[in-house]
Parts: structure tokens; sequence; C-alpha cells
């Protein structure tokens, strides 16, 4: 039963992993390609860590995926805004 | 069916990672090679991790893929974007005649000692020995006591390398414009670096980990404290600086000819101290790579590096603009 | 893990599968390192790999009991936006 929950979570964070790549390959612009990528690092990893956190007994290795999966929300946010800002700036230089 | 799932995800990674090599060689796209080389990077991190091997995956995706990827970008960055390299035909052509040569003797070699039998393997000493090492992890066994000279010769290396960097450059030029959101994150992710990398320090002792990532982890935080906040004409401590570099080799020596003096072997540990004497050795080690690391991503020598002593005259000569 | 043989099985393969797609996921996505026209949009397949490798290294954790991998990810984590920021953020001759 708990495995079942952890399989369910796994791969449903792989749907959103399969959905973002899909996006980064076939959407037209960089801006909406780095939308695709926020969601399969976001939801993607969330889900994949949650089910991973469902099969660890451990408590020092569930501290440490929650962890994970913080840094990498906080991370995808961060790196995006960059992305765009500075593809944003370089357009407006060589105009 | 386990068997052909895992049969599955290795010929892939495999044959992703050919196809990674072989386009990031022959592509003359500057900006395409780079990005796929580190795309190869991660993906190899990934390879060591499936290959049961976390000290080396831990290794790969720190320094491989980093440190790395950090350096190419940033050296990249600036070039226009239809760069291409230009290569002569010849070259290419003596370049791919000596990779099919290295090709095939590398693959004789693996095919050999596949089929090898009965050869003296080595993990059994060095599983046996252990207990006597002063630590229980096998790898930092090996790079930090069994092998310890070569770890001393390899920190040797990076300094050689830094040296090379730093005389042939001086430190780049900040750029001025750096992102509030960038500096919020820079204050609670660079104290998270150090203590990740305090924590990889202290763990290699029994679990992957050790002086290279620890040091190579603080690297990447003095890098992002760096590009964080640049507007500030900060001024380095250049003599800390210094004495920061070395102190890696230097503590290793000392040890060495202490264990010497004892033991009459260069960096003969005796048992009983081993695993202190190793986790000041890494220590030290751990400072010195961060800080070759960090200078080499500079670029160079920052300013007043030449000459200590005269640091506030030559700023107060430039008119403090640099 | 505390689960009878078969369900252990089922839970290895299911895995595996995971496994396997998410590599698959990768590999759809750094069709975007090789076209992507300018030098971000080859970078955000850069971000899909590190965000993908940590899925792929929790996933791998479970399957091989090796408890070092959490570690390994977490370093992963930790490295992606240090990528970003040398990208968007160093030396430029604009401005």
């Amino acid at each position: 039963m708990i495995d079942t929950l952890a399989i369910l979570a796994i791969f449903s964070g792989l749907f959103f992993f399969l959905s973002g790549s899909i996006g980064l390959l076939r959407l037209p612009d960089l801006f909406t390609r780095l939308h695709a990528l926020a969601k399969a690092d976001n939801v993607g990893l969330a889900l994949v860590a949650l089910g991973v956190i469902i099969l660890e007994p451990a408590v020092i290795n569930d501290i440490k995926i929650v962890i994970i999966w913080l840094l990498v929300m906080a991370a995808s946010a961060i790196s995006s805004h960059l992305v765009a800002r500075h593809a944003l700036r370089e357009n407006r230089n060589d105009d | 069916m386990i068997e052909l799932l895992w049969s599955i995800f290795d010929i892939t990674l495999v044959l992703l990672l050919l196809a990674l090599a072989w386009t990031t060689c022959s592509t003359q796209d500057v900006k395409r090679a780079v990005t796929l080389f580190i795309a190869m990077g991660l993906l190899l991190a990934i390879v060591w991790a499936r290959l049961k091997a976390p000290d080396l995956a831990l290794a790969e995706a720190v320094i491989g893929a980093g440190i790395s990827g950090a350096l190419l970008l940033s050296a990249i960055k600036d070039y226009p974007s239809n760069m291409v390299s230009h290569r002569s035909t010849l070259i290419e052509g003596i370049i791919n005649s000596l990779t099919l040569v290295l090709t095939i003797l590398m693959s004789w070699a693996v095919w050999h000692g596949l089929n090898m039998s009965d050869g003296v393997r080595l993990s059994e000493p060095v599983i046996s020995q252990l207990p006597v090492s002063g630590v229980s992890n096998p790898v930092t066994a090996v790079l930090l006591n069994y092998r310890a000279y070569d770890t001393l010769l390899e920190l040797a290396v990076v300094l050689t390398a830094v040296l090379t960097v730093l005389t042939l450059n001086e430190k780049r030029v900040d750029y001025e414009f750096s992102s509030p959101l960038l500096q919020g994150m820079t204050r609670w992710l660079v104290p998270l670096l150090v203590v990740t990398s305090g924590y990889l320090l202290w763990v290699g002792a029994h679990a992957p980990g050790g002086a290279f990532q620890a040091g190579a982890m603080l690297a990447a935080a003095m890098i992002l404290l760096q590009l964080a906040y640049p507007s500030r004409r900060q001024e380095f401590n250049n003599s800390l600086l210094k004495i920061l570099l070395v102190i890696g080799i230097f503590t290793f020596l000392l040890v060495g000819l202490w264990m010497m003096s004892l033991n009459d072997d260069f960096l003969a540990f005796t048992p009983a101290w081993a695993g202190t004497l190793i986790l000041i050795i890494e220590t030290a080690a751990t400072v010195s790579i961060a800080t070759a690391l960090t200078l080499a991503y500079l670029g160079g020598r920052p300013r007043g590096w030449e000459d200590t002593n005269r640091t506030s005259r030559s700023i107060a000569e430039n008119g403090g603009a640099g | 893990m505390i689960s009878s043989g078969a369900s252990t099985s089922i839970l290895t393969i299911a895995l595996l599968i995971a496994l396997n797609l998410l590599l698959f996921s990768l590999l759809i996505g750094l069709f975007r390192a090789w076209l992507g026209p300018s030098v971000e949009d080859r970078f955000s397949a850069i971000l899909l790999i590190g965000t993908g490798g940590v899925a792929m290294l929790l996933i791998l954790a479970k399957l091989l009991q090796i408890t070092a991998l959490y570690d390994v990810a977490l370093v992963l984590a930790l490295l992606a936006v240090v990528g970003t920021v040398a990208l968007t953020q160093s030396e430029s001759n604009h401005d």
C-alpha cells in the first residue's frame, strides 16, 4: 500500500518531467521554454522527492530530501529569473 | 525483467555519453560545445552513481559540473553568437588518428582486464588494513593514507595551475549590476554552502566526501559571493590569500616530515594518530583548494597582488579606480 | 524496506521504469542544448539535466541502497544555481 502511493507520486512527477522536456523542445521562445522548465523543476521534482520520502525509513535521509526539494525550488525560481532577465538585457543592448 | 530494465538504462546512458562526446568535439559552434560538455559532466555524475561509486559521483558533481561549468560559462559568455572554432584539416586528421589509436589501445586493455582471472585484487589489502588507517571510508584511506604522497603531488598540481593563471592575467573587472533577488538568495545560500562544505570535509572519514569536494563547494560559495556583490570595490587581503593558497601543501609536508622523524618514513602515520592527522591535512587542503579554485575563477591577480608591501601606495597612485 | 519479496520486486521494476523514463525525458531536453539559438536556451537544457539528475540520483539511491547518493543530490541541487549566476552575472563588455 505504501509502495503504491510512492510509485504513484513518482510517476506523477515523471509526467511533469516529460512535459517539461517536451515543452523545452517545442515551445517557440526562450521565455516560454523557461516556463516549461519551471514546471519540471518544481512539481516534477517535488513529486519524485515525495515518493522517495515515502519509501525511505531513515529520518535523516528524509530531512536531506526535504532540504533538496526546498533548494531546488528556490534555485529553479532564481535561475529562471536570472536567465530571463539576462536575455532581456542582451536583447535590449543589441537593438 | 529487472536485468532488462537495468540494461536499457545502461545502454542508453552509454550511447548518450558517446553522442555527447562526439558532438562536443565535432561541432564548430563554441557555445554549443561548452554546453554539451557541461551536460556530459552532469551525466557522468549519474554514471558514477549507477556504478556504485558515490565518491566519484560527488567529485564529478561538484568539480566537473559545478566549478568547471561556472568557469567555462564565464569564459564563453561574451563570445558573439556565431563564434566558431577554425581547425585546419591536417590538425583534425592528426587528432582523429591519435584518438583512434588511443581508443583501440584502451578497448584492448579493458577487454584484457575483464577476462583476467586470479589477479591480485587490491581491494582486499585496502579493506583489511582499514582499521589501522585511521578512517573507515576506503576511498579516503587510499587517498590520504596509502597513497598520501600522490595526493600531496595533486595539491602541488593544483597550485601550479593557479600560479599559471595568476601570472598570466589580472582579475577580471566585475560586472556592475546585480539583482536584489540574487543578493537575497546569496545571503542564505552562501552559509548553506559553507556548512555543506564543512559537512563533506567531516563526513569524508566514514562516508563519501573529503577535501577536494569540500574545497570545491567552498570555492562555489566564494564565487557566488563575488558575483552577487560586485559593486563593492573590495580590496582582497592578498597576504592572507597567499597564505591560504599554500597552507594545504605546507601542512601536508609538515605532517609528513614529522612522521618521518617518528617513524622513519615520509608520511608514515602512526596508527593511533592517523585519523586526527588526516583530518588536519584535509582541513588545510580544503582551504587551499577553495582559494585556488576561486582565484582561478576570478581570472587572475587581484589588485595589489605583486607588491603587497606597497598596496596602499599603489592604490593612491592609480587614483583608486583600478 | 520491510515488504514481502513480491512487492519488493514490483517496486524495483516500477522504480527502474521510472528511471528509464526520466533518462528519456532528459534525452529529449538535450536537443535544446543542440538546437537552441541563444546560449540561454542551451543553458536551460543544463538546468533541466541538473534537476532531472537530482531526481535520478534520488531514485538510484533507493534502487542501489546507497545513502551517500542523497549527499550527491544535495550537492547537485546546491551547485545548479552557481552555474546560472556564473552565466548571467560575470563580466560583460556591454553597459
